[in-house]
């Protein structure tokens, strides 16, 4: 495995400048998640109007790799319906398990499918991705 | 104590990790098995496979001697007077929360005190805050120094009449601190209260003696020093494992049982309800011998020199930083640190790619991580089967994460 197809100019890339940091107002959903095993953290806050992704903001820490899917999820997803993001999660998932899938679909996040090659990353990778799929669980529920 | 003829006697070196020799720096979190303990486990399940306490068969005669024969080895391996202070568990979390379980939640009430430094690995931390909570007893942190260590005046200061128990790791599995068990146990029994030891970290790594460091418990884990995973010990005083209610209740355990109330057996068997951990206390026997063999004494200077070793080494490169005490005081054989700018994750996956096996994570240590001002760290652990090639492979590697990832940060 050449570490190059783990972490791609883009990963580092938005690792070192992520984008959509900070917070939103109180009013936005929210979810606090870690991963107990290793101590990354990530806050995700959704402002959902009308069943769309209207902004979307995080604070973190981890690794490389949490931290730019972190970042290039954030970008994806704005402006998408929630159920459009939450088929963006299954692809996204879908890739982490090495599974083919249309990277189309995933623009920049395709850079992240070396991951599947490193099982006990795909957990960082994931983070963000299970942060948005209880956000967008809470907003059915209002 | 030759560890390149150590190596010959580990079957997993015979691995390649990803195209490379195994570089094996983890065995604070668990250690490799010489095939010495290997042999045994398939001896024990080929040859004398049988419950133990119970049978009246040849094979039920055999593994019950296995077992406690099992037992005495570990009883002299830690000095204590008798075997029958010597209760196998599933390993360090278990014995830890048994006395808590066991002896800590019945005695203990709103008022009394329990003192640890903040520093400690979870398992000895939950448990008291779990005893604390039922009972209303509170928690006093010792103070840490900024390189981990704990100063005995700040024990006598922290240690009242109203403690009950004081506990400390003898090694801190973050910092390699190795900590004055006997001279705190010397404060908190002035005091009238118990001193309970986390011994993951010291007892696979140095020699010791339960009667010389007074402590009243003693916690440990097999897997950690060559023996079997889910094997563990907890050593306790005669008088307080008298004391001491089970934690579980069931077959093995009893004397009498009556339709509405039972009587236990004697320490440490009312300690062991249910099937115990045969193989696994086989197995530990085994590894004790294994240990007793090359001598911890040797163990110890071995591990110490190569964390020695590893800690000027890497202090030497530029960008990194190393937690605990400064290179050249006495500590355990390991090494914790962190490749600025570059999470710990990150770092242990490029050196995973050279083959070299390092932990990164919280260590189940959060409290400590915060005091330290961190997340996360790498750390790089050392035992009887290391080199000092090894500490040049960990460097090495090292220097190509720092290279790879200022290439990659720009």
């Amino acid at each position: 495995m050449q570490l190059d197809e783990l972490y791609r100019q883009v990963i580092m890339d938005h690792y070192q400048k992520p984008r959509n940091q900070g917070t939103l107002s109180e009013d936005a959903i929210s979810v606090d998640l870690r991963n107990p095993s290793c101590g990354d953290e990530i806050f995700l806050q959704l402002m959902v109007e009308d069943g769309i992704v209207k902004d979307v903001r995080f604070r973190g820490s981890g690794c490389s790799i949490s931290m730019s899917s972190a970042s290039m999820m954030t970008e994806a997803i704005k402006g998408k319906t929630v159920d459009d993001a939450l088929k963006l999660s299954q692809t996204f998932r879908e890739m982490m398990l090495g599974h083919d899938v249309d990277f189309d679909e995933l623009g920049e996040l395709e850079s992240l499918h070396g991951v599947a090659k490193f099982p006990a990353r795909i957990k960082c990778a994931t983070l963000a991705w299970q942060a948005l799929e209880r956000a967008a669980s809470s907003t059915g529920e209002n | 104590m030759n560890p390149i003829e150590l190596r010959k006697d580990f079957p997993i070196f015979e691995e390649k990790i990803n195209g490379h020799p195994l570089v094996y720096l983890d065995s604070a979190a668990t250690s490799q098995k010489p095939r010495q303990v290997l042999d045994v486990l398939k001896r024990y399940y080929e040859h004398e496979n049988s419950n133990v306490h119970r049978g009246v068969h040849t094979l039920g005669t055999r593994a019950t001697e296995s077992y406690e024969q099992a037992r005495e080895k570990v009883a002299t391996f830690i000095h204590a007077p008798s075997a029958n202070q010597v209760v196998f568990t599933r390993g360090t979390t278990e014995s830890l929360n048994m006395i808590a379980y066991g002896y800590a939640r019945t005695r203990f009430q709103a008022g009394d005190e329990i003192v640890l430094p903040p520093s400690e690995h979870h398992s000895n931390l939950i448990p008291w805050q779990q005893v604390a909570r039922a009972t209303g007893a509170s928690i006093k942190y010792l103070p840490l120094q900024p390189d981990g260590t704990i100063r005995l005046e700040d024990v006598e200061a922290t240690v009242t009449e109203k403690t009950k128990l004081v506990t400390i790791a003898h090694v801190s599995n973050v910092l390699g601190t190795i900590n004055p068990v006997k001279e705190i146990a010397e404060i908190a029994h002035r005091h009238g209260a118990i001193m309970v030891v986390d011994g993951a970290q010291s007892v696979p790594h140095m020699p010791i003696d339960v009667v010389e460091l007074d402590c009243d418990f003693l916690a440990f884990s097999g897997h950690k020093m060559c023996g079997p995973t889910g094997i563990g010990v907890l050593y306790g005083k005669k008088e307080l494992f008298e004391q001491m209610e089970p934690t579980y209740f069931g077959g093995e355990m009893i004397d009498v049982v009556e339709l509405y109330e039972s009587t236990w057996k004697e320490a440490p068997w009312k300690f062991e309800g249910g099937t115990p951990i045969i193989a696994g206390a086989i197995g530990l026997g085994a590894a004790v011998d294994y240990l007793s063999a090359i001598g911890l004494d040797a163990v110890a200077e071995h591990d110490a020199k190569l964390a020695n070793l590893a800690m000027e080494r890497l202090q030497a490169i530029d960008g990194i930083d190393v937690y605990g005490p400064p290179a050249g005081v006495h500590r355990g054989g390991l090494v914790t640190f962190n490749l600025r700018g570059v999470h710990p994750h990150d770092v242990a996956t490029v050196l995973d790619t050279q083959g070299v096996a390092v932990r990164a994570g919280h260590h189940c240590a959060q409290p400590l991580m915060r005091i330290l001002g961190v997340g996360s760290t790498a750390r790089a652990s050392f035992y009887l089967y290391n080199t000092e090639d090894d500490v040049e492979h960990l460097v090495e590697a090292l220097q190509q994460a720092k290279e790879f990832f200022g290439h990659a940060i720009g």
